[in-house]
């Protein structure tokens, strides 16, 4: 069977693009970065993909807030392919600034459904947001039937990286309804396995998100966003934990998921 | 018609009483109850009333797919209805408190990414604007706030004057005016003056150059008969500015003893020193060293690493962030330019107290504590928008720091082996890439080659520049899509001096012509030299056959490119601006014209008297230590910096059970290499040791960053050294006397471990002079940047202890030297004694110790270093959340001593007699225990203790 090929856009800023292309050649896909203004021109067209990955990065400086002018290029200019692509069938996740632009060009949680990234709460103590790196766990939710979660039985671990991640929505009990809630922080600080709910508190919820939410799909569960970057741990030696855990909580099945879905 | 419209962005971030921003208010004497925030955009355009609203809604407003969160409205009296944004917050002012309205802007022409893209934005929708700049809105609520307070509170706390303009109440619009007319070349009359005379050019146009410069000078443009253009002055005096040309490290130096007898004759530091250990060594893994932007060295069969660290001192003292911004940029193209892909960014920072008394604070100086903070955002902002992992560091605080902070940030590249052409042909197009010039930047070099005065942040501002990540990243992308595509023929990156360096150093073999009317500017009302030295950031010059290629590379990327000119082979720079003559000069006179210099350098007298006793409580002296400002947990300025992205990193500046724990060396795997090896980072600094002792601190300072590397996991028989001495003003025989006992004691480091100098950066004259004319130099101090492979990124000990059961060994003599140690500052006393000597037979330990942790006998180790003993076991302990038990002596000199080639390691009982074998200079000290407690001896402290100590006062 073919390798299904994987589109990363890449506008002035992106800077994650060849970790997610890295991610998505070990799952077994043939990945390509693309420049906007290439496909804006119409000399690559997201008709020959089968899957749309949103990498993480600081798309136009974040200037205006963290993902908004990329949210508004794909309003703008590519809003019929994202929707023809969905129509399809195909696969999208948006990490990070990705998944900042989804939700700032209204794709993401969709439906009537309301949500905003918001700049990270404070940790306690400290009276400005700021950026912030850090592994943690995340979950799957147990109601979501997303594709793309379809191999996440046990928790994952990966780095988060932004400086606004906080997940803040008025909707928070209708998107639990639907199972548009995909991934939850949890409270993992030795062993991924013995997770525990993350509780609201810092630094397992790195952010101050609502719901410890991490990440959340669409009506269809084709299209995911998340703010942890889970393209950083798709091989062993990159956890902070190796040789003290078990389970490390590899995330390179999330990847294996999405390129299962497209095929 | 056109018009200026002014909108207001919520939600405000509200800084309230016990936030940094109302403490440093209160430093100075400002009561403020709270300070609201909020931006501001002024936008300039022809739109109607209806196109102005939707404007704002498509992109100030959160519009109909979120929570409302973000509003924009318009302060009062202006047209446009307010209702779709909502009203401005009414600060939350406590009874009695009245609120003031204070606005900052950026100076025109500071690089504005946000209002360039509100421009780019706002366009792509079809709405005529024309620009827009963006500001901040403060709403100050205080019970009593006079005109000087609230001038106070602007100038030293919300605003800086070096790139910001404030108002109370509304600040008005300022855009660049485009309506400017160029100023023309200008002749300097050099011809005829005396020396009185050259020396009021010199000072009045801030030239930074010798007398003897000048007079060379003068008598070069006597022997062609004509005065030099102000272009020309200009180019000569960036050339040979000691940030170029490296004046004090080439000079001829007499070293004289304290009689004044010559003892020594240097010809040259770098030559005689550094470099000739470095040719000596003849290392087979060196590609090149000391000729490039970056040294280069061999990583595996494939690929080399590019090795690079800068300092950023001068900038970063006025404008903190912006200074360490354009630091990291800087770097990040000196990597560039020898045509690698940046892979891992490192950063030591030297800072004055954060609890400094305002009241002894010299006018003109910033405070600690808004450098630190300034800085610190600096180097995370370019290095997370770039997307290169910050991966080690460290932050020194000392007095001596206060009025002379130091910044050195350090990059490392990775490129394909042989990748980096330098054969640009005659012929070749010169192509600019990146951003477009403008006046700031101007003359950044030989201010850098200069002291500090009180008043420098008046007249330097165009020296300080805000750095543009976001085009760096581009240049990046375009830069190694055209060395894959072969598409040059040689590169260098602008920085210090612009293009006059950057392509003077180019065409210093060649020649070449330029002309400047073709070189992209921000906006017209720029004197030709201003274009040709503007040190505006983010460009990269390449040699290319064709220019076409690269030009729609560029395009692609959203990259600004140009063809400025071309190389000749005629051997002069030759500069035009249209058609009017800008510089005639030879590389000749331009890289071989300036006289050498002559020091003289007074041997440092480094007798110490003997140490008295004094009485220490072992536990409590072990958590002041853990408490120092330098020694104590960093981690939460760690969290700002992206260590993750690339996914290469393994062994992180912190780690352990809960991520808090201090590693040593820093490992990364390079993504898109085989795997089969690592890179190791380990870095060495010392604040204290320069000012007794500069040759034992260098070689202390070698060590250090050798047995970070060697923890790290690296082979301690393949290192590469990077040396960055920051030290006061040459011309004072006593402060030459110390620079050159450290460069000695580099080298004969050098020698002894191995490990060649493959490149380096001294930043000097970091002096503030005060407005009395009080000179206060900087403590010197040397950042040594060791770089080594890892051939088994499997066996790479772990950060903090691993089990229970495990036995403790220590490797090396358990005894260290306190003169100069951080048991004596936390007493607040020199107690005199011997620092740590230069200890040759550490090489062999560190041998032995690589081996053993090759040999997977290693499950953690740590390196007792500032505080010694106690406080590495400390902090291995906290790493681990395992407790310890020694059996030691209560000895200061074991407990608190520091030394060379000395190791903490974790081995399991069954390696024991196979680590003692392969560490013969090893001794079981003791063993790891559940229990969370440290024993030091009879001492017993409690693991909660340690961890509250380490990170007292820092958030996780």
């Amino acid at each position: 069977m073919k390798a299904p090929r994987v589109l990363i856009p890449v506008a002035l800023g992106t800077n994650r693009d060849h970790d997610l292309a890295e991610a998505f050649t070990l799952a077994g896909a043939e990945p390509m970065s693309v420049p906007l203004t290439v496909l804006r021109s119409g000399e690559v067209s997201m008709d020959d993909f089968q899957v749309l990955a949103l990498p993480g990065g600081f798309s136009y400086g974040d200037a205006l807030g963290a993902g908004r002018l990329l949210g508004l290029d794909l309003a703008n200019w590519f809003g019929d392919q994202l929707r023809q692509a969905i129509a399809a069938d195909k696969p999208v996740i948006g990490i990070c600034n990705g998944f900042q632009a989804l939700v700032s060009a209204g794709i993401l949680p969709g439906g009537d459904a309301a949500a905003v990234l918001s700049t990270n709460t404070p940790p306690p103590g400290l009276h400005e947001p700021r950026f912030e790196c850090r592994w943690v766990t995340i979950g799957a939710d147990r109601a979501n039937p997303s594709p793309w979660l379809s191999t996440l039985t046990e928790p994952i671990r990966c780095p988060v990286a932004h400086g606004e991640g906080q997940f803040v929505s008025a909707d928070l009990a209708s998107l639990e309804a639907r199972g548009g809630i995909a991934l939850r922080y949890l409270d993992g600080a030795v062993s991924a396995a013995g997770a525990v709910s993350a509780a609201g508190a810092y630094p397992a919820n790195p952010n101050g998100s609502v719901g410890d939410v991490a990440g959340i799909t669409d009506q269809t569960g084709l299209v995911l966003g998340l703010m942890p970057h889970p393209e950083n741990h798709i091989r062993d030696h990159q956890d902070p934990l190796r040789g003290r855990s078990a389970a490390s909580g590899n995330c390179l099945p999330l990847f294996e998921a999405g390129v299962a879905a497209a095929i | 018609m056109i018009r200026d419209v002014k909108f207001t962005v919520g939600p405000a971030t509200v800084y309230a009483a016990g936030s940094p921003v109302v403490n440093t208010a209160a430093d100075f004497g400002i009561d403020v109850s709270e300070i609201a925030e909020l931006r501001v955009v002024h936008v300039r355009g022809d739109l109607n009333e209806v196109e102005w609203k939707q404007l704002a809604d498509a992109l100030l407003g959160e519009g109909d797919s979120g929570a409302s969160l973000a509003q924009w409205w318009q302060p009062a009296g202006l047209a446009i209805d307010r209702t779709s944004g909502g009203t401005e917050p009414n600060a939350s002012a406590a009874p009695g408190d009245r609120v003031v309205v204070v606005e900052t802007g950026l100076r025109p022409g500071v690089t504005d990414r946000e209002g360039a893209e509100f421009v780019r934005s706002a366009r792509q929708l079809r709405y005529a604007v024309e620009a827009a700049a963006i500001g901040r809105r403060f709403l100050v609520s205080a019970a009593d706030l006079d005109d000087v307070g609230l001038a106070t509170l602007a100038a030293r706390v919300l605003h800086n004057e070096v790139i910001e303009r404030w108002s109370v109440g509304e600040l008005a619009a300022a855009f660049i005016d485009d309506a400017d007319t160029a100023p023309e070349v200008a002749l300097v009359a050099l011809r005829g003056l005396d020396e009185v005379g050259l020396a009021a050019v010199n000072r009045g146009r801030r030239l930074g150059l010798d007398p003897q410069e000048m007079i060379v000078i003068r008598d070069h443009f006597d022997s062609i008969d004509r005065d030099p253009t102000d272009a020309e002055l200009e180019t000569i005096a960036q050339t040979w500015s000691e940030h170029c040309a490296h004046k004090t490290f080439r000079a001829s130096i007499s070293v004289v003893d304290q009689n004044g007898d010559e003892v020594e004759s240097v010809d040259g530091l770098l030559s005689s020193y550094l470099r000739a250990a470095t040719d000596e060594l003849d290392a087979p893994w060196v590609r090149s060293a000391f000729v490039d932007n970056a040294g280069i060295v061999a990583f595996d069969d494939d690929f080399d690493i590019a090795l690079k660290a800068e300092t950023h001192n001068h900038p970063s003292a006025l404008e903190p962030f912006g200074g360490a911004n354009t630091g990291v940029g800087g770097v990040v193209r000196d990597i560039l330019g020898v045509s690698a892909k940046p892979i891992a960014l490192s950063d030591i920072l030297c800072f004055g107290p954060t609890d400094l008394d305002t009241a002894s604070l010299p006018d003109g100086v910033l405070h600690p504590r808004r450098v630190r903070n300034g800085v610190i955002a600096g180097v995370g902002d370019y290095g997370n928008k770039i997307g290169v992992p910050n991966i080690a560091g460290a932050i020194v605080h000392d007095p001596a720091y206060t009025t002379t902070p130091l910044v050195f940030a350090g990059c490392i590249g990775l490129l394909p082996h042989g990748s980096n052409p330098t054969n640009a042909q005659p012929g070749d197009h010169i192509v600019v890439l990146g951003g477009a010039v403008g006046r700031d930047g101007v003359g950044g070099a030989t201010f850098s080659s200069q002291t500090m005065q009180a008043a420098t942040a008046d007249a330097a501002g165009s020296s300080v520049q805000i750095g543009d990540p976001i085009v760096e990243k581009g240049l990046i992308d375009v830069v190694l899509a055209a060395r894959d595509a072969k598409l040059y023929t040689a590169i260098t990156d602008c920085g210090a001096g612009g293009l006059s360096s950057a392509v003077g150093e180019m065409a210093e073999v060649l020649g070449a012509e330029i002309d400047l009317a073709l070189v992209p500017r921000k906006y017209v009302g720029l004197a030709p030299w201003e274009v040709w030295l503007s040190e505006a950031q983010e460009r990269m010059v390449i040699a290319v056959p064709d220019a076409e290629p690269v030009l729609a590379l560029a395009k692609r990327w959203s990259v600004g490119a140009a063809v400025i000119g071309r190389f000749t082979g005629d051997h002069k720079i030759v500069v035009t601006d249209g058609s009017a003559s800008v510089i005639d000069i030879t590389c000749d006179f331009l890289h071989g014209g300036r006289p050498r210099r002559h020091m003289t350098a007074t041997v440092p007298d480094v007798s110490r008297p003997s140490r008295t006793s004094v009485d220490v409580d072992v536990a409590e002296m072990t958590l002041a230590l853990l408490s120092h400002p330098s020694i104590r947990s960093n981690e939460a300025v760690l969290r700002t910096y992206d260590h993750e992205i690339q996914g290469g990193t393994v062994v992180r500046p912190f780690g352990g059970v809960a991520g808090d724990g201090p590693a040593d060396g820093t490992t990364t795997i390079p993504q898109g290499t085989s795997g089969k090896t690592a890179l190791v980072v380990g870095i060495g600094v010392n604040a204290v040791l320069g000012r007794i002792d500069p040759e034992a601190m260098a070689w202390h300072v070698v060590d250090e960053a050798v047995r970070n590397a060697v923890i790290g996991g690296a082979d301690p028989h393949q290192l590469s050294l990077l040396d960055n001495f920051a030290w006061g003003n040459p011309t004072d025989p006593h402060t030459l006397g110390g620079l050159v006992a450290a460069v000695r004691g580099c080298r004969d480091a050098s020698l002894a471990f191995k490990a060649p100098f493959v490149s380096g950066k001294d930043s000097l004259y970091n002096v503030f002079v005060d407005a009395a004319g009080q000179p206060d130099p900087v403590a010197p101090t040397l950042v040594l940047t060791a770089v080594g492979l890892c051939h088994n990124p499997a066996a790479v000990p772990l950060t903090g202890l691993v089990s229970g059961g495990n036995e403790i060994w220590f490797v090396g003599p358990l005894r260290g030297a306190l003169g100069g140690s951080h048991l004596d500052q936390v007493l607040g006393i020199d107690n005199g004694g011997a620092v740590p000597p230069a200890d040759p037979s550490a090489v062999g330990r560190h041998h032995q110790m690589a081996a053993a942790i090759a040999a997977g006998l290693v499950h953690s180790a740590h390196d007792p270093s500032e505080g010694g003993l106690a406080v590495a076991v400390a902090e291995w302990a906290l790493g681990g959340r395992l407790g310890v038990d020694l059996d030691l002596v209560d000895d200061l000199e074991v407990l608190f001593g520091e030394g060379s080639g000395r190791y903490l390691v974790e081995v399991a009982p069954e390696d024991s007699s196979a680590f003692e074998a392969m560490v013969p200079t090893s001794a079981r000290i003791g063993a790891v225990i559940a229990k969370p407690e440290v024993r030091l001896g009879s001492t017993v402290i409690d693991l909660d203790q340690i961890v509250d100590a380490y990170t007292n006062g820092v958030l996780p």
